[in-house]
């Protein structure tokens, strides 16, 4: 029962404070650069305003332009019910480990690259194809990275991870280490953060992710606006819980939920700050560039993977 | 005549996979002996569990596709003879399911050339084509090199098993019970798994498949890719796990290696084509090498001892090979549809049939979420399984392998990811966007028989994405024979809702929850958002304000894969030129012609020095042949010498 109110709490929260943090990036960025910030809740105001418009929808639009950003917004949900935000003592993480987490993020990409091209521009074309192209690089590193975590802990449930990462007895190991590194890496890349893709840039040369959705409008670009601020949200609560899963609750009550909440919130804002310093300190890449940055985050994990195979 | 002969082709399919399934989910080895064969070498049947599986794969994909073949046939009607078609239709799926029954060495070999000679005549079936003649005759050449080492591989169990002397050892029952030396065990699997190797489209052996699969009609491309791939894998397991059954780990290396390197590079050539059947057969290189890769996983924890993980393993290999029978089944009877329906192959003269193949597209974009190892559908749930087998390999004790496995997860983790792109083009260049080459208002749904065989792979594609705990226990017997260990209390612990392979705390999946998940929160955001909805207009397309867009600027094959083309580009032959011309004014070009050609390499490094070997051989040969009569008296002659002093020796 107790595990079903988190459950229900931790999907209210993905939705209701993954604007929030996105405007808390903003926000630390404006800072960082000097401007004036929009404030926290910008993201919220533009959500409603978005929903409340109507939609222009492309001539030969068909169902998959459509129905593709119910599906982003449902798989990003999806993938909150089993990452461990407040507490381990998830009823629904046996649903997905680490692996399907990976699977879940690639169905919503594959449908996001399928509608860029749907409509038929040369722009939605080359966003799917670059986006698939950073998506090929950036998966395997991804899976490498949680690989080596999850033989460290012997198990790919995400639960089951941040219980033995946090548990007592557990040490560290260079391995971890190194999949953390790759960890950020890829975070910034499923993202679309700099220096991978310029998620503030509509600039068609430098724009990835932006140019698959161009020709969204009203309550279907609100929908995809708020799952990719979901996404970022949650990659942050993975590398939370893989790497970092002190404070979240293990015993099945409701007592330590306002604890674990607290913490939360602070690694976010950290966590938030540390994108902001990445973000402000590099320059986007070219995308031909981008094969080495992708590349060396797949060589991380896959060494941090060997190092557990030799070392450990 | 077409309906029928397809429709009992379809029962007699549905027919043997049921017991198959029976024989299967039971493990109970049915034999008999027919009288036909040769004097004193009849032809031994036996019906165990692996062969049992096998029929299942085989009866149920030829099942659908009999069902898709009574509206596919009907589109030659007035073009050309259909006879020779349903004949070698019917031949060729009796032949693979006589290869999986086959009991000795003698039946086993026909079955298999009775299959390969069908399949052979089923390419040529458009036989005008010099392309087809050609891919033909690579097929047939291929064929039968492999179908040489299988020989010569059952003739040294044959041999060893009652000796060399007599014909009693060409059973298998009694292979099974000889003991062979590990020398000559090793010669004997490297020969069958050449063989099978070959026929599989294993790479480095797989230059046919390619030519071979797009040219046959598209129900004969479903078979071929589907199933008759499968009975290289069924002879890989029946010879390994059989007949041999005791082996070293590094007979798993080997499988494990190839299948790795077949499936990173099947992908990467799929990913560069543009002809969509051929994208699709090199697509089933690329999940062979996934099978290779579960079986080779399995061979080597069995070898050390590890029961449970080669149960593990192995059924993700068995559930590959199932899923792959289904979606690649799938994806060519979609391909098909297409080329009946538009006459073309090249997807850089399509787009934009989704709207007048509102059924086919949705069928086909099934079969590329499926093939692309996404949840919930059914190549997901078995390539999380190898991944799973993976994770359980730090308890080798082999320091090789374990510095071999990283690098092998790895490459698995990046075939994965880059069948998604191969598979986002397929889609999105043949069925959105708008059509490249013009008016496509003449181009129709398919009849109702090709709708519901792509249907029912369909629906199988799903279940066994959605129920994977089903899959495991109906193979439990079969896998507890190879491996040693079931898998099917620990797998389905939690229910039948949820599979847990080892232990529900050290990785679990649920398909069906995804599933549902995903379709409730549809519905709930669907009906919070139509509550009140804001109104949608149907607009030209904005494409950030530019203007004078043509259907020509949208991205097609060549230049989705552009990207990956840049970054994998060494590992092929590319020849990329091109030619503008700039008259009357050397500043404005009138005309760009861009020309690319992308060769496979193993064709120049493998293949052309056997070939350019055997010609200037046979030219050497050719020279003892003079047409005079007194020179091949001479020859007898000095022959009959030779063995005289030979013999006198």
């Amino acid at each position: 029962m107790n595990g079903s109110i988190v459950e229900i709490l931790q999907i209210v929260i993905l939705i209701g404070l993954a604007p929030a943090f996105a405007g808390w990036i903003k926000v630390v960025k404006c800072r960082m650069q000097g401007r004036t910030s929009p404030g926290l809740f910008r993201p919220y105001r533009d959500l409603a305003k978005l929903f409340s418009k109507d939609i222009v929808l492309a001539e030969n639009a068909s169902w998959i332009f459509r129905f593709t950003p119910y599906l982003v917004f449902g798989t990003v949900i999806i993938a909150g019910a089993v990452v461990p935000m407040l507490s381990t003592n998830l009823p629904l993480s046996l649903t997905a480990d680490a692996i399907v987490l990976v699977g879940l993020f690639g169905i919503a990409r594959f449908f996001t690259a399928l509608a860029g091209m749907d409509i038929g521009t040369a722009f939605g074309g080359m966003g799917s194809s670059r986006e698939m192209m950073v998506a090929s690089l950036a998966e395997p590193a991804m899976l490498m990275a949680i690989f080596t975590v999850s033989l460290l802990c012997g198990s790919t449930s995400l639960s089951g991870i941040a219980g033995t990462v946090s548990g007592a007895g557990f040490i560290a190991k260079p391995s971890l280490a190194f999949a953390f590194f790759a960890f950020v890496l890829i975070a910034l890349a499923e993202n679309g953060r700099i220096p991978v893709d310029n998620p503030a840039t509509h600039l068609e040369l430098t724009m990835l992710h932006e140019a698959m959705i161009l020709e969204y409008s009203g309550r279907h670009l609100a929908l995809i606006e708020w799952a990719g601020m979901m996404k970022l949200f949650l990659f942050m609560a993975i590398g939370s819980a893989l790497f970092f899963p002190f404070g979240i609750d293990a015993a099945d009550n409701i007592s330590g939920i306002p604890q674990a909440f607290v913490f939360l919130v602070v690694k976010l804002g950290a966590a938030g700050v540390v994108l902001v310093l990445i973000e402000t300190g590099l320059a986007k890449m070219r995308l031909f560039r981008l094969t080495e940055f992708l590349g060396s985050a797949f060589l991380m994990a896959t060494l941090g993977m060997l190092s557990f195979f030799i070392l450990e | 005549m077409i309906t029928l002969s397809f429709y009992s082709a379809a029962a007699a399919s549905l027919l043997a996979a049921v017991s198959g399934m029976l024989a299967a989910n039971s493990g109970i080895a049915e034999q008999s002996i027919l009288p036909i064969g040769l004097p004193d070498l009849p032809f031994h049947l036996r019906l165990d569990a692996l062969s049992g599986f096998f029929m299942t794969v085989i009866g149920l994909l030829s099942f659908f596709v009999s069902i898709y073949s009574v509206g596919y046939v009907k589109g030659f009607i007035g073009s050309r003879p259909v006879t020779r078609l349903i004949v070698f239709y019917c031949i060729f799926i009796a032949g693979m399911f006589m290869v999986a029954l086959a009991d000795d060495a003698l039946f086993f070999l026909v079955s298999w050339e009775v299959m390969a000679a069908a399949s052979y005549f089923l390419v040529m079936f458009e036989d005008e084509k010099t392309a087809n003649r050609r891919a033909a005759f690579l097929y047939m050449v291929v064929a039968h090199v492999g179908a040489i080492a299988i020989l010569l591989s059952f003739g040294v169990m044959a041999g060893l098993s009652a000796g060399f002397e007599n014909f009693s050892g060409f059973t298998f029952d009694a292979m099974r019970q000889a003991e062979f030396p590990v020398r000559w065990a090793t010669a004997a699997f490297l020969l069958a798994f050449f063989g099978f190797a070959a026929k599989a489209g294993a790479i480095p052996l797989h230059v046919w498949l390619p030519d071979a699969h797009p040219v046959a009609p598209s129900n004969i491309s479903a078979l071929m890719s589907g199933v008759m791939l499968k009975t290289a894998i069924y002879g890989m397991l029946r010879v390994t796990f059989d007949l041999i059954s005791s082996f070293p780990w590094w007979w798993g290396a080997i499988v494990l290696t190839i299948g790795l390197l077949s499936a990173v590079m099947g992908v990467l050539y799929a990913l560069m084509q543009h002809d969509l059947k051929r994208l699709l057969a090199y697509s089933s290189v690329e999940n062979i090498g996934i099978i290779l890769t579960g079986i080779g996983l399995a061979m080597i924890f069995v070898s050390f001892n590890l029961p449970v993980m080669a149960a593990l393993a192995m059924t993700a290999a068995l559930y590959h090979t199932l899923n792959h029978a289904m979606f690649k089944g799938l994806l060519f009877m979609g391909a098909g549809a297409v080329l009946h329906a538009t006459h073309k192959r090249d997807m850089d003269e399509m787009g934009g049939l989704i709207h007048r193949m509102p059924w086919t597209a949705a069928l086909f974009l099934i079969g590329c979420i499926s093939i692309s190892a996404l949840p919930p559908f059914n190549g997901f749930v078995s390539e999380w399984l190898t991944f799973q087998a993976f994770l359980l390999s730090p308890s080798l004790p082999n320091q090789i392998m374990k510095l071999f496995m990283p690098m092998a997860a790895a490459l698995l983790a990046l075939t994965a990811a880059l069948v998604a792109v191969a598979f986002v083009k397929v889609f999105g260049v043949t069925f959105l966007g708008h059509n490249r080459s013009g008016d496509i208002s003449h181009v129709h749904e398919v009849d109702r028989h090709m709708r519901a065989g792509m249907i029912m792979s369909a629906v199988a594609c799903l279940a066994l994405g959605i129920l994977p705990s089903l899959f495991i226990g109906w193979t439990d017997i079969l896998i507890e024979q190879m491996a040693g260990a079931r898998l099917s209390t620990s797998a389905s612990a939690g229910g039948w809702l949820w599979l847990t392979p080892i232990a529900p705390e050290r990785a679990s999946y649920s398909g069906f929850m995804v599933f549902a998940g995903i379709l409730a929160v549809y519905g709930i955001v669907y009906a919070i958002l139509h509550v009140n909805p804001g109104k949608i207009r149907r607009g030209a397309i904005w494409d950030c304000g530019f203007e004078k867009l043509t259907n020509r600027m949208q991205y097609n094959s060549v230049s989705f894969s552009m990207p990956i083309r840049r970054i994998f580009g060494f590992l092929f032959f590319i020849k990329e030129d091109v030619q503008i011309t700039k008259a009357p004014h050397p500043v404005f070009p009138v005309k760009l012609h861009y020309y690319l050609r992308i060769r496979d390499r193993f064709w120049f490094w493998l293949y052309m020095p056997v070939s350019k070997a055997a010609f200037w051989v046979s030219r050497k040969v050719g020279r003892l042949q003079q047409g005079r009569i007194q020179v091949y008296l001479i020859y007898s002659f000095l022959t009959i010498i030779v063995l005289l002093l030979v013999k006198s020796l």
